[in-house]
């Protein structure tokens, strides 16, 4: 048993531990509970102790009781130095320890002396912090926007950290931000004008890219592998420099403040992309159904509806999800053109909201939450479709 | 029989392929190259607007003569600028209705009032009056004269049509001050961007590449910042940072762990003291990136994570046999083997994160040294107005956008040829 080991093995479990107990802290202070100090000095140096107690006892105790002697001395001591908390903290506590001395409850003088043990020791504990940390950090943010939603202006000016959700006032209460959202601020009206934006770009632009996407894959033409690379090239030519002319010729032609206009710059936009992951796909296909088909009698209508579609029903899928998601989050041009409140789409409405004077925060997250749930519902569900249409797409954003 | 089978294939292809490169066509490339034109003209958003020749109508009654009725056409340039030429005139008038006197340029004819009304200057105005009866002595009914409208047509300059052209948006662009400033950030804001996603894409894909309990839930997770709209996100961030109220803030200060609060958007410098040396970090600056980073290291993760399960185990194995730590299989297995998509993913990235411009847009608006040149295309172009000058930034966005592609594909084409 090296010594090197043993002070990294107490050393990096200590910190762990603290830190989970860290990231729970902030949670309970986010619940209006006040706390105002993480106790470093103590809990690190119990934590410690506990960790060498740990590794002393070994395997010679049954695990489990082992673990959750531990664990349940790790919350008394924690319920002893900190004063006037809930008991449900001090149950997170116990749960929380429990956790940590699960992971840590194989390690033993054995372990310990094997070669780079420390080294793995400390990856396998980055890993569970990264995972933990990564988790609190991108979490936290959405956590916000839904829980601030349920808040009213007064409560949050009060009390900026106390994020509880008080369910006693009942649900008309809690949700009274969405009412007011939706029948205030028309949300109603931009979530639908919204729907009928990406819905339609999604049909159009299939209609447009299955075509050109199969000619791509399967036919030969002059000017064939001209078309293929301008196609990746226009794909990396950002929004922002089309932005300006677009402006003015859509000015001209009155097609600002206009679904149309907006369908036409979104379709044109996210073509390249779609008709670009459509081709890879269409490749795959074997070449020898299609022969079939021609030698029954099929044109090539008949080819791309009956052959090509059926088969390629998971790439159609990907790429329509894919192009719903960017044109739901499309801001740039719904910016640009869209100045009347009537044609104003889900990120445009919460932008105007955010520039409007003093519009309470509460429907600014409201909004947010109202634009981000149908994104992230779809993306959970249909999961496995979406994430293969962003790495085929590699991608816009 | 061959060369005809493969003349019907072309044509086909030509068919299938057309809608989509006309449309692409109208609405991106045609718009990158009259970006080069607009960026040659003195043009301001005020100048959009097309000049239209405007005519009001009023009609009046005259006093005891009920067969008789006054109409006053109120008549301006729209444009406060431009000249408008030729303007030419209409009217419709119902049945038995004939003027009585008749303006020198118009002319009535088959119940229409005609006029040829000529040039009309910026700003001009006119009331043309013209008395109208009834040829049979009746009553003239004014809903029925009102509910006509006249029609105005007439030639007018379009400014972005014109021969003129002009180096001065150029020349204010290089000359500015602010333009050395203006490209610094955007390199700072992309570099640091994009170097920061990949490494904690790599962090994340290294994590989720284990087995632990939940990891497809972990999957899902690390992607939401990515698919979420970016409105929604930079308005949570900004109530998170916000100094007042923000929930950061309170949080740093609850704990003591700062004295007063940080304005982490608003602020354009924070002074650091390192080891007694003092340094200058531009704050809203890396809180942008900040942002940056946590949005867009989800691609660089599912990238590498795609890569990484792509790994043969063996080659783990391999290493655990020759006792290599886990530092050593990472530097000498992991890295050699998604060095490639990093690669790809760096141009990629850092061409995105290049002309990122929602993002800085909503968290500060360019303001606090945050200025990018996207940001600054739009700046130029909406919020000063020139859009002759938002052009000239944009075509400079363009040339560094063509460089960064060309050393792309020379990468690309070097990876093609090692396969």
């Amino acid at each position: 048993m090296k010594i090197k080991n043993i002070l990294t093995y107490c050393f990096i479990s200590s910190l762990f531990l603290f830190s989970l107990i860290c990231i729970w802290k902030i949670l309970v202070t986010l619940q209006g509970i006040e706390l105002i100090n993480f106790n470093f000095n103590k809990l690190f140096i119990f934590g410690i102790i506990l960790c060498v107690i740990n590794l002393l006892i070994g395997k010679k105790f049954n695990l489990n009781i082992k673990l959750i002697i531990l664990a349940l001395l790790f919350s008394i001591f924690d319920y002893f130095i900190s004063i006037n908390l809930p008991i449900w903290y001090s149950f997170g506590i116990f749960l929380i320890s429990l956790f940590f001395f699960n992971t840590i409850k194989n390690y033993d003088k054995n372990f310990l002396s094997k070669n780079h043990s420390s080294q793995k020791l400390f990856f396998n504990f980055l890993t569970l912090f990264g995972i933990t940390l990564f988790s609190f950090v991108i979490l936290f943010p959405f956590y916000m926007m839904l829980v601030t939603s349920f808040k009213t202006q007064a409560l949050l000016l009060l009390n900026p950290l106390d994020f509880s959700i008080n369910f006693a006032q009942g649900l008309p209460e809690l949700f009274k931000s969405y009412f007011v959202v939706f029948k205030d601020y028309n949300f109603g009206r931009y979530m639908l004008t919204s729907t009928i934006v990406s819905l339609g770009t999604v049909v159009i632009t299939l209609i447009f890219a299955i075509p050109a996407a199969y000619a791509v894959a399967r036919l030969n033409f002059f000017g064939k592998n001209f078309l293929s690379t301008s196609i990746l090239i226009i794909y990396l030519f950002p929004a922002i420099v089309l932005v300006i002319p677009l402006y003015t010729i859509f000015s001209q032609l009155g097609l600002r403040n206009s679904i149309e206009g907006l369908l036409i710059v979104y379709t044109a936009t996210t073509l390249p992309v779609a008709i670009y992951m459509l081709q890879g796909y269409f490749k795959s296909i074997p070449k020898e159904l299609e022969e079939a088909g021609i030698i029954d009698g099929q044109n090539w209508l008949g080819i791309i509806f009956k052959i090509i579609l059926p088969l390629s029903l998971p790439a159609i899928s990907s790429v329509a999800l894919y192009v719903f998601m960017i044109a739901w989050n499309e801001f740039l041009f719904s910016l640009m053109f869209l100045d009347r409140p009537n044609t104003f789409t889900l990120s445009r409405a919460i932008q105007f909201l955010n520039i409007g004077a003093e519009t309470p925060r509460q429907y600014l997250m409201a909004g947010s939450v109202v634009v981000t749930l149908p994104i992230l519902i779809i993306f959970v569900y249909f999961e496995k479709y979406l994430v293969s249409g962003l790495t085929a797409g590699s991608v816009k954003g | 029989m061959s060369s005809k089978l493969a003349k019907i294939e072309k044509r086909t292809a030509y068919l299938l392929i057309l809608p989509s490169v006309l449309l692409v066509f109208s609405i991106i490339l045609f718009p990158i190259f009259s970006n080069i034109w607009i960026s040659f003209k003195n043009v301001e958003l005020k100048d959009l607007r097309i000049p239209e020749p405007r005519a009001k109508k009023l009609v009046k009654s005259i006093k005891d003569t009920p067969n008789k009725i006054k109409v006053i056409y109120k008549l301006r340039n729209s444009s406060l600028t431009q000249e408008i030429t030729n303007v030419k005139f209409k009217d419709k008038y119902p049945d038995n209705i004939e003027p009585t006197n008749l303006d020198k340029r118009c002319e009535f004819k088959r119940k229409s009032l005609l006029c040829e009304l000529g040039n009309w200057p910026k700003k001009y105005r006119e009331n043309l009056e013209i008395v109208f009866q009834n040829t049979n002595n009746q009553e003239v009914s004014k809903k029925e004269i009102k509910s006509y409208n006249p029609k105005l047509s007439g030639k007018s300059q379009n400014i972005l049509l014109t021969y003129e052209f002009t180096l001065n948006n150029f020349k204010k662009v290089i000359k500015d001050k602010a333009f050395i400033d203006l490209l610094s950030t955007t390199f700072y804001y992309t570099f640091f961007g994009t170097i920061g996603a990949i490494v904690f894409g790599i962090l994340a894909a290294q994590m989720v590449n284990q087995k632990f309990f939940g990891r497809t839930f972990m999957r899902s997770v690390l992607l939401f910042p990515y698919v979420a709209p970016v409105v929604a996100l930079a308005y949570t961030w900004e109530l998170l940072l916000d100094p007042t109220s923000g929930t950061l803030n309170n949080l740093l200060i609850n704990y003591q762990i700062i004295d007063g609060p940080i304005n982490l958007l608003g602020q354009k410098y924070v002074t650091l003291n390192i080891l007694g040396f003092d340094f200058k970090l531009r704050l809203a600056l890396t809180t942008v990136i900040i942002f940056e980073i946590w949005r867009y290291f989800p691609l660089a993760f599912l990238f590498i994570l795609a890569r990484l399960q792509a790994v043969p185990k063996e080659l783990y194995e391999a290493a655990d046999v020759d006792g290599a730590n886990p530092i050593q299989k990472f530097l000498n297995i992991t890295l050699p083997q998604i060095l490639a998509v990093i690669s790809i993913l760096f141009m990629i990235r850092f061409i995105w994160n290049f002309n990122k411009f929602e993002d800085i847009f909503l968290l500060t608006g360019g303001a606090s040294g945050t200025r990018t040149l996207p940001i600054n295309v739009y700046q130029q172009g909406f919020s000063i107005g020139d859009i002759g000058m938002g052009s000239a930034v944009s075509i400079v966005i363009v040339v560094f956008l063509l460089i960064f592609m060309f050393i792309y594909f020379k990468l690309l084409g070097k990876r093609v040829d090692e396969n």
